[in-house]
Parts: C-alpha cells; structure tokens; sequence
C-alpha cells in the first residue's frame, strides 16, 4: 500500500503535527478541541485496524476506552499512584487483556452477529461501572483529579500541564500509535487482516488461522482504546463516566465512518470534522442540541453518497486526477503474451512443489480415502467411495450432474466431514481436520466460483497465499516488514509467472478479466506450495479459446505435481488426466485409463451417450 | 429470605417486559431474515411509536387513537425508509447497512429531542385500566395486566399474518431465500417494503402501549435496542418463535435480577447470551447460516 516510500507517511504526519499549533488555531480550533481530536484520532487507529481492515465492525469500543481509562484513572487518584506514563500502559494492557476475553466471546459469531454482541457487551460494561464497581469508578460522578504527566529528564523535569504542552504530549503518543499501526499494516498479518475483510473462507482455505488474526485485531484495537482512554483522563484532569456509554462506540464508529475506514488517518479526519462542527453549531450558531441532528443527517449522507469517507474520496480524485481523468486501463486481452510462452517456465515451476514432496518420500501413495460416505438427512451426497491417488499423478473426476463431484472434493479439503470413513493424506489420517490446518498440510483446491480478495491486487492475492506456507498458520510478527520474509518475493514472482499474470500483478482483482481471475483462482492455490492440488472445474465460463490456453496451462502446471482436476470438459479431461474416476450417483462407477473409459459400455450409457450428440 | 408476593410479581413483570421485548424483537428480526438488513435504528422506532401515540392522546384524549397512531405512523417511516434509503443498501455490505440504519437511529432521536426536548412525557392508561387489581395475594397494576394481554394478542395477530395467510407465507418463504421468491415471480421489493412498514410497526405499537406503564423519552429506544439484540441473539436470528421465547426468557432474567440488584440484569443478561452462544451457536430456535 505504501510500498514505494516507506517512510513518507511517518514524516508528512511528523510535519503535519508539528505544524497544527500554528495552523490549526487560525482556523477556529481551540487547543482543548485540537488535544480531543487526538484522542479520538488514537482511538480511532485501532478501531480502524478492526473496521477497516479486518472488515469486523464492533459498536462496543467504549467498553475497552472506558477501561482503560478508568484503570489509569483509579492508579493515579485512589491508589496515588506516582507515575503518569506507567499507569497509562496498565490501563492498556488491562484493556488489551479485557479484550482478548471479550474477543473470545464475540468472535464466535461473524457479521451482524457480532456487531450485535459487541453492543450488548459494551452495555455490561457500563451497568458493571455505574453499579457494582461504583466504589472504585466513582460512579456517574466519574473519577476527578487525575495529574498531568511530568518528564524528569535529569537536569530539569518538564511539565505537561498547560494546553500546549499538553499537546506536544499528545501528539507525540498519537505519532508512536501511527507509526505502530502502519507497521503492523505492513506486516504479514496486515496482509491477513486484508484478506479476512475482503474473504474469509478464502483466507481460511489458504491456511491462515482466521480466528487467530482476528482475536489479534481485537486486541490491538482493545489496547489502542485502552491507552486513548487513559490519555482522556490524563488530558481532562478527570476521567468522565460517559465513556462506556453507547454513545462513545457511535460516536468513534461514526467518526471513523465520516473520515474514511481503511484508511487509518480516516478516524482523525472524521474527529476533526465531528468536534469542529460539534463546537462551531454550539459556539458559534448557538444551536445548542441541535448539533447532534445536523451531524446525523450529515453522516447518513455521507454513508448514502461517499461510499469511503472524505479521506478515500480524496485518494479516489487523487488517484482520477494523477490518471489524467482517464478511465482505467481496458484489460488486457487474456493469456497476454508471456515471455516466452507456455513450457518454457517449467524449471522454474517445479520449484514450489518441491517443498511438500520431500517430506513423505517413503510412500508411493500421497492420498487414500477409505469407504467415504456422506448423508445429507436421507439425502446421499457419496456412499463408500474408495479412492488413491499415487505421488506425481493427474486424476480426472467425471460424472454427470449431481454424481456428488463437489461434495466428495469438498471432503478431500476437509470443508464439511464425511458421514463416515477416513482420509489418509500423506500417511496421515485428516479425517476431521479443518481445511486450514490441511492446507497447511499441503492440500488445497482452486474454487469452482471464484474465491478471490477482490479490492486486492493480484500480487497481493498471490503473496497471502504464498504467506501461509511461509509462516504457518499463525504468527504474530507485527512488527516484521513483508519484505524481510525469506523466499517470499521469489515465490510470488514464479506464481504471477507460473499463471501468466506478471503482466498485471500491479491491477486490482477487480479489473481483472474472466480468464484472469481463474488463473489467479489457481495460483492462489499454487502459492501454498501443496504437494496435491484439487480443481474444481478450472475450465467453468471459459469460452473456447480460453480452454485451450487453460488446458495447456494445466499440463504445465502438472509438471512435478500431484493434481485431481474435476471437470466437465470431457475433451479437456481426456486430454489431461492420465487416471480417470468416474462418480455416479455418489459411488464410484469405474476407474481406468481414459482409453478404458472411453470404450466402457457403463460409462457410456451414463454419461457420454448424451455428452457426445452434439 | 425471598419475599414471596414481591417474587412472584417480579415474575408478572417479567412476563411483562418479555412479551414486549417478544414483540419488538420479531419486528427485528422478520425484517433481518427477509431483508438481510439489521435495523439499528429499531429502538428509535419503538421511541417513535411513543412519541407519535403521545401527540395523538394530546390531542384527542383518547388512548385508542393514540395507539392507532402510535402504530401507523411508524409503519410509515417504515415504509419510507425502506424506500428511500435502505433499498439502495441491499446490494452494499453488511457493515454499510449497519452504518446507515445507526445514523437515521440518530436522526430520529435528535429529531424528536429537538421538536419536544429531553423531558419525559407520559401517556395515562385508559380510565377503565388504571389503578391496581387484586389477584389472589397481591395487589399488581391493572394495566401491566392488561398490557400482558394487549401484547399477547398483537404477538398472536402477529403470528397469524405470518403463518395463515399467503403473504405471510410469501414473507416466510423470503425468509428462507429472498431470491427464490424473487425467481417464482413474486415482486420481492414489495414484500420487502411490507415486512419493512410491519417490522416497524410491531416496535411503534410496543412503544405507544408501553408508554402507560415507562414515561418515553427520546432515547429510551437505545436500551430496548440492546435488549432486543440479546433476544435475537438467544432466540435464533430470523425465528419468530425464537424471539418470543428469547423475549420471554431476557424479561424474566431482566426482572428476577432487578429483584436482588438491578446492576446486575444486564450482567445476568450478558450471561444467559455467552452460555448460549457456546452451547448454540445459531440461537435456541435458529438454523445455521444465517448471517
């Protein structure tokens, strides 16, 4: 995202805070509101590592804002507690420990069951502060009293206790919460919390643990409320109540909103306008309450017409103005030239696959599945399906329509288990595994419709992938640039080149043509390095020519790796498969060579008679 | 030791509060199930019926009128909204949806605070249905009794809309799949606008016939938002019999909580919500795959 210039972000926000004290005031601000809008901009960093790139919209921020506002709050003034900045990081990491447990809870629903259970939570939190904890919060009178911080720097001790100062305190915190933030953004599992928001079954499926990277977004967004909470005490002298009501989430989700989700500097933005506006309606019009309606109906209209905010409307002209007003670039026509063309990439492909296949040398066979049956009610989908693949193999799957094709692959990937049986993968029983941890395994599929992160660019789409393989299913380096991981890049690049789409891995999955996103569609698969690679109908909407070209590609691809290929392009299959099964009514009806299968009495009263009539 | 009579009233009122909470939370959630849109702005509906039954029983004194009104009128927003705004919502994500619906939540609220102020209103019972009346052992308000009753027989109207008539078939069947029905050539537009105006309507009626027993103010939706979503969440996302037994279940914890420690209802509340999100995940009535 911010590739090019890694460190242009970090100086232009370093400038741009150091030049608010003698922009901004000009302008109507007055410090306390520029100091608010810090806070809220802090909170909202976190918030939008949640929102806007994790996708997981939460209305409970409040709960962790308050927390770790109050936990700070209550060390300074009750416990007394001498040191401003210590405290602050209790509150934070009290507030991240909070939610890791609420995350527990709130993550085991997705969508708007979550945004659902957050809100109740939140609730608990505030009846838990004005009620049984009262003693220790103060209750609706809040906790007064809390100290500015001082710096004791040896030789003379800086006190942060005018508007001003207070500022530079600020500012400063909400320097190191961006930079943290970018760096976290830049980091693998940045990259994951993308592919979370933009496709979770995908993200999955290529072997990342999901729930994992997004109990991480929680809690950092939980620690990023924590600290904003404890600098709102510390920069009012006074923690107020009101911080774990329901208007608090709306309000940070709203200002998040009006700024630009995904953007990071989108909560900033949003504040500014929301305490603006808050302040000029009151101040200035005298409008009293009002303000509130004014701002509502402002934000369902920003909601209705500017689709990312005012810092993405502003990327979206910047980005149609550095075009020169064009439109985007037409797509190019598939298959576009590759250097060198079909086969001659082939050393550099066998590369990947290499990796998986070392591991299990002893046995022949890379994949069993022993009496697999699966009932859906009275239902049967597949009944006592036997089924080998040795090392090195291309199986095709046939059968006609409802044969139970895709329920059987979905099995081999362990996306729903079997009624009964077992699977055997490598040696190894994966009966009842989860499809990320048998991906991780080294078996993965290519999606009969497109599993693509859609507002991703094929290189990124392509690097998620290939970063599951690379780092496991979950790793919490935060903190580790995308760059730094050993065989990433050259992965990527033999992937975009393996699949022809070097050309294009700088444009959005979005502008991608048909053909295109099926060959990403398998080189997603191909990034996790699997040493047995499942397509489901790779040949689905292709016109003719693109079959061609799809079929030439798969035999390519099948170069120094094990695949099974479902598909109903008989012609195509016959072509490719050395191994043919064929699937009827559930159960396997033959298995042979494709000339065995061509001349079998069965099979053609099954299924070719009426495939072969034009 | 547990006062008995204050136990078992506490009990009634539960009964009170869950069939209401019943109501407002199938309007929520036939709205979900067939539009695929989580209103947040429901709460401010049921304040709404509140306000709109208040400006008619100024008016005329009567309190049938103002429940007619309180009823109708939210349906119109209803409608409205469905129309205007939320129609351009269905093919946008989830999270966009939410946003909007929480802003015109807002919207309403601010609108009323700024045309009748933050100060309660109160709408008096109708004259036959104040005081108190004794049942057996205790003495218990006529009205809530009454109430019980009034929103007993919406939720059985209710019911009968949705499963004995063909359009309440039409909205089941949108239920299961909105696009299906679509396909059969039924125009879904405007069944989702009727569910919309109806859903609506089920939290307008809820807030006008409360307003007797809890003065409205202009943000007394926000606290029904919350418990209507740890309804659905316990009911089952889309069920109508999962509302009102989650209804019925949350007003009783509501209740029998506020009993020994009102801090507390919500935190019983919250409980109730976790162990059923561990043990059923979907909700006790729901089925997988809604969301």
């Amino acid at each position: 995202m911010f590739k090019q210039r890694p460190f242009i972000v970090e100086a232009l926000t370093a400038i741009a805070l150091i030049a608010v004290p003698f922009v901004l005031p000009h302008l109507g601000f007055s410090p306390t509101t520029i100091n608010r809008i810090l806070v809220w901009g802090l909170f909202g960093l976190g918030f939008d590592i949640l929102f806007g790139f994790t996708g997981l919209l939460s209305f409970g921020q409040s709960a962790f804002f308050g927390t770790g506002g109050m936990v700070a709050a209550y060390l300074l003034t009750v416990v007394e507690f001498p040191y401003v900045l210590t405290s602050l990081f209790i509150g934070t990491v009290v507030a991240a420990v909070i939610g890791y447990l609420v995350g527990l809870i709130a993550l085991r629903r997705t969508g708007i069951y979550f945004a659902m259970i957050t809100v109740a939570i939140a609730e608990v939190f505030y009846f838990i502060e004005f009620n049984p904890l009262s003693d220790f919060t103060g209750g609706e009178n809040g906790l007064p009293g809390v100290p500015t911080p001082t710096l004791y720097l040896g030789f003379t001790t800086v006190k942060f206790n005018t508007d001003w100062s207070m500022y530079t305190f600020l500012a400063f915190w909400y320097f190191v919460g961006i930079v943290l933030a970018l760096r976290i953004m830049r980091s693998p599992v940045g990259a994951i919390f993308s592919a979370i928001r933009e496709n979770p079954l995908r993200a999955a499926a290529v072997g990342h643990n999901i729930h994992g990277y997004k109990l991480t977004a929680f809690v950092i967004a939980a620690a990023y409320a924590g600290f904003a909470g404890g600098l709102l005490g510390v920069m009012q002298g006074f923690m107020p109540p009101d911080a774990f009501t329901f208007d608090t989430s709306g309000q940070l989700v709203m200002q998040t909103a009006i700024g630009g989700a995904g953007t990071l500097f989108g909560p900033l933005v949003g504040a500014t306008v929301w305490l603006y506006l808050s302040d000029f309606f009151q101040t200035t019009l005298h409008l009293g309450a009002t303000w509130k309606l004014v701002l509502g109906v402002v934000f369902v209209l920003l909601v209705v017409f500017l689709r990312r905010g005012l810092v993405g409307g502003l990327v979206d002209l910047a980005d149609f103005l550095a075009r020169g007003g064009r439109s985007k670039e037409p797509a190019e026509p598939d298959m576009g030239p590759t250097p060198g063309g079909p086969g001659s990439e082939v050393g550099s492909s066998a590369a990947p696959a290499a990796l998986n296949s070392a591991t299990a040398a002893g046995s022949d066979v890379i994949l069993e599945a022993r009496g697999l049956s699966k009932r859906y009610g009275g239902v049967v989908a597949n009944d006592n399906v036997n089924f080998t693949v040795r090392r090195g193999e291309l199986r095709g799957v046939i059968g006609p329509n409802g044969a139970g094709k895709s329920t059987f692959f979905k099995m081999l990937t362990c996306e729903i288990h079997p009624t009964a049986g077992t699977i055997m993968f490598e040696g190894q029983d994966i009966t009842g595994l989860e499809v990320t941890e048998v991906c991780q395994l080294g078996l993965t599929k290519s999606y009969q419709v497109n599993q693509l992160f859609n507002r991703l660019t094929v290189r990124q789409n392509i690097t998620i992938a290939a970063l599951a393989q690379k780092r496991g299913a979950f790793r919490l380096d935060l903190l580790r640039s995308l760059s730094k991981i050993d065989g990433l890049e050259k992965r990527v690049s033999e992937t975009l080149a393996l699949v022809h789409l070097t050309s294009r891995a700088d444009t959005p999955v979005s502008d991608l043509a048909y053909g295109e996103k099926r060959r990403l569609e398998i080189g997603l698969a191909l990034a996790t390095a699997p040493s047995l690679l499942l397509l489901d109908e790779p040949l689905a909407g292709m016109s003719p020519r693109e079959r061609v070209e799809t079929v030439a590609l798969l035999k390519q691809i099948a170069n120094g790796r094990t695949m099974i290929v479902i598909d109903h392009d008989m012609d195509a299959i016959f072509e490719l498969a050395e191994t043919i099964t064929v699937l009827r009514e559930g159960s396997v009806l033959v298995e042979g060579t494709p000339e065995e299968i061509r001349a079998n009495a069965a099979v053609q009263e099954a299924y070719l008679g009426g495939m072969h009539t034009p | 030791m547990i006062n008995w009579a204050n136990f078992i009233s506490q009990c009634f009122n539960g009964l009170v509060l869950g069939a209401l909470l019943a109501l407002i939370s199938s309007g929520l959630t036939i709205i979900y199930g067939t539009l695929g849109v989580l209103n947040l702005a429901h709460g401010a509906m049921f304040m709404l019926g509140g306000y709109a039954g208040w400006v008619a029983y100024t008016y005329t004194g009567s309190y049938l009128a103002a429940v007619a009104a309180g009823s109708l009128f939210v349906m119109i927003v209803g409608v409205l909204m469905e129309r205007v705004i939320i129609r351009q919502f269905y093919s946008r994500p989830h999270e966009d949806q939410l946003l909007v619906t929480f802003g015109l939540g807002i919207v309403f609220v601010e609108a009323v605070r700024f045309f009748f102020g933050s100060l309660s209103k109160v709408v008096p019972p109708p004259a036959g249905l104040a005081g108190i009346t004794p049942i057996g052992f205790m003495f218990y308000p006529t009205y809530r009794l009454a109430l019980l009753g009034i929103v007993a027989v919406a939720l059985i109207v209710l019911y009968v809309v949705l499963y004995r008539t063909r359009i309440g078939m039409i909205v089941r069947a949108g239920i299961e799949d909105s696009s299906m029905v679509d396909a059969l050539g039924i125009d879904v537009y405007k069944i989702f606008m009727l569910v919309f105006g109806i859903g609506a309507m089920a939290a307008g009626f809820a807030g006008i016939v409360n307003a007797p027993v809890v003065s409205i103010a202009p943000d007394v939706g926000e606290a029904i938002l919350v418990q209507t979503f740890v309804v659905v969440v316990i009911g089952g996302v889309g069920s109508f019999p999962g509302a009102v037994l989650g209804g019925l279940i949350a007003g009783e914890i509501i209740s029998i909580t506020s009993m020994f420690n009102p801090g507390y209802s919500y935190v019983m509340l919250f409980v109730a919500m976790t162990l059923v999100l561990v043990l059923r995940p979907y909700g006790l009535l729901g089925t997988a795959g809604r969301e």
